[in-house]
């Protein structure tokens, strides 16, 4: 169980995180689904105190992360599987966790094997590994203390279409024996495949939430037309509500019939009206990720 | 734990201990040997040693030959290395960004110092037990094959001047590491510093009497000396540049990292 309340953390003047509140449960993958620059990796850090919040606070298994006891037993921790020593071996590196958790050796062994790094592989320097296999190698070292919990932030990016499969069945089966899994990314078909809830996060605040079938399919009527500002403007007479997407839709929290008969008062062509099914989630995120204007947004 | 299940019994925290000191001393340790960095520095620290002694048992007169000789000269070569592992240990957690693990699996930063601290000791204290040892092989072997004096006399002073200047220098180096936390920046100023704080002492007339007082270097010159016999003041004198050259920075750095953020990438 992860508990975050309010979390907020400020640099200067600006909010990188503001008050983000989300819970994840027991027995779900939830997927902290944001565009690059959101603050998903800052509330992640906060989260296990590496990042001392502005406010707000948060808690794992119950009590804040700091007061767990040998947390890496309880709680699985990837943030930035590059974050390794070059110069260290693969098999280096978990065995200086499990010394660390007091684990046996042979934890090393069986981890290596999950995620499938064979011995040479093992041996091989992290300098040398691809993102790939360090993300395989951060995944192992996550999973080395045997937690209830797992804290991964971006930990599909590098993987390969039939990696992201594997890591899907391995979250979803570290879930279904109860575990709690929270991960993040910026990719929304990534976290499709994986998480089974979401939380969505756009410039620092919490945006929506909630299951991934309710998401999806909780988003309305989806319609186009050759003028979109008059069929706006018919719209707000019909008290119909609705929100202007990226791609020059409109997405309206009502029927076709009733958004069909509002254009036909107007005189005004649709030129398309469907039920948007992902297509409200998908909006919604690539208007985040547009407003953001880091890339180019396809139209 | 049962498949399926919906509401797990809350976690019971009271079966799990604190990660030891011990534990986490031995990790910090294991840590400065398993990188090719850190074996390298060991190796020099070794090597250096070795060649030191070697250098002295051709260069010298056979009447100095002797172990508190051959164990002095080892002094310079191992007081450049053993800092610069003391520097790593520490702007490697952010160099490499390990700190983002190892401040995860012990979120009480202060008992990774406390550890981080005590492995640099040990690992000062044997590199004064390798060269005390070489000297003595040395010695043996200056009175055998370079008909060497070979004198046996160290005594407690000598050791304990010795093992002083390594720790000192180990230690300031894990003290520059945290309060730089950068391994380039760390180094030269490390070694910049006592450079060019000589060099003003030695140019401003009116400084050279301060200078034992506020040059670590110059306070350090009677741990060097045959006699081993440092007066009320210059105990003194070497106690204050320890506190403004070790200490002011062990306790800044140490203060920096406590409340240093970790950044992922």
């Amino acid at each position: 169980m992860i508990e975050v309340d309010g979390l907020t953390k400020a640099y200067g003047k600006h909010l990188a995180v503001d008050g983000v509140t989300f819970r994840v449960e027991p027995g779900t993958v939830t997927g902290f689904l944001g565009p690059n620059g959101a603050g998903k990796s800052t509330t992640m850090r906060m989260m296990v105190g590496l990042t001392p919040p502005t406010a707000g606070g948060s808690t794992i298994l119950g009590v804040p992360y700091s007061k767990i006891p040998n947390p890496g037993t309880h709680v699985g921790v990837l943030l930035d599987a590059s974050a390794q020593h070059a110069g260290r071996s693969g098999r280096e590196v978990l065995h200086l966790g499990a010394m660390l958790m007091s684990l046996e050796e042979r934890r090393v062994d069986e981890m290596l094997e999950l995620v499938g790094l064979s011995d040479v592989e093992a041996k091989r320097r992290v300098g040398n590994y691809s993102l790939g296999m360090r993300q395989r190698l951060g995944i192992a070292h996550a999973l080395l203390g045997d937690p209830q919990v797992l804290v991964l932030d971006e930990p599909a990016n590098g993987l390969d279409p039939a990696g992201i499969r594997w890591m899907r069945g391995l979250l979803r089966g570290f879930a279904e024996r109860g575990g709690t899994v929270l991960l993040s990314s910026h990719l929304l078909h990534e976290i499709e495949m994986i998480a089974d809830e979401l939380v969505v996060i756009g410039r620092g605040k919490i945006v929506a939430q909630g299951s991934k079938d309710e998401l999806v399919s909780a988003s309305g009527t989806l319609v186009r037309s050759i003028d979109l500002e008059t069929l706006a403007v018919a719209l707000k007479q019909a008290e119909l509500s609705f929100t202007r997407t990226a791609t020059n839709s409109l997405i309206v929290q009502s029927t076709g019939e009733q958004i069909g008969r509002a254009a036909a008062g107007a005189g005004v062509v649709l030129t398309e009206l469907r039920p948007a099914e992902g297509a409200g989630l998908e909006e919604m995120f690539l208007q985040l990720t547009a407003d953001d204007a880091r890339d180019e947004v396809p139209s | 734990m049962s498949a399926l299940t919906a509401s797990p019994a809350p976690i019971d925290f009271s079966q799990t201990s604190q990660v030891k000191m011990s534990r986490l001393f031995r990790v910090e340790l294991r840590k400065v040997t398993d990188t090719r960095a850190g074996l390298w520095l060991l190796v020099a620290i070794v090597g250096l040693t070795l060649l030191a002694d070697v250098i002295f048992l051709f260069a010298a007169k056979s009447s100095e030959l002797t172990y508190e000789n051959f164990a002095a000269v080892t002094a310079t070569p191992q007081g450049f290395i053993l800092p610069i592992l003391g520097i790593l240990l520490v702007t490697s957690e952010w160099s490499q960004r390990t700190g983002l693990v190892t401040f995860t699996l012990e979120p009480s930063r202060g008992r990774v110092v406390i550890a981080k601290f005590l492995a640099v000791v040990a690992i000062g204290l044997a590199a004064v037990a390798i060269a005390l040892a070489l000297g003595a092989l040395f010695n043996v072997i200056g009175a055998g094959v370079a008909g060497g004096a070979g004198d046996w006399d160290l005594g407690f002073a000598g050791a304990r001047d010795f093992t002083l200047l390594q720790l000192i220098g180990i230690i300031q180096g894990l003290a520059f590491g945290m309060l730089f936390m950068n391994s380039a920046v760390a180094i030269v100023l490390f070694f910049v510093i006592p450079t060019a704080w000589s060099i003003l002492f030695g140019l401003v007339g009116f400084l050279e009497d301060a200078a034992p007082w506020l040059d670590l270097g110059t306070a350090q010159q009677p741990l060097f000396d045959a006699s081993h016999s440092l007066s009320a003041t210059e105990w003194s004198q070497l106690l204050v540049t320890s506190l403004i050259w070790i200490v002011a920075p062990l306790v800044a750095g140490v203060i920096r990292l406590l409340r240093a953020e970790l950044k992922s990438a």
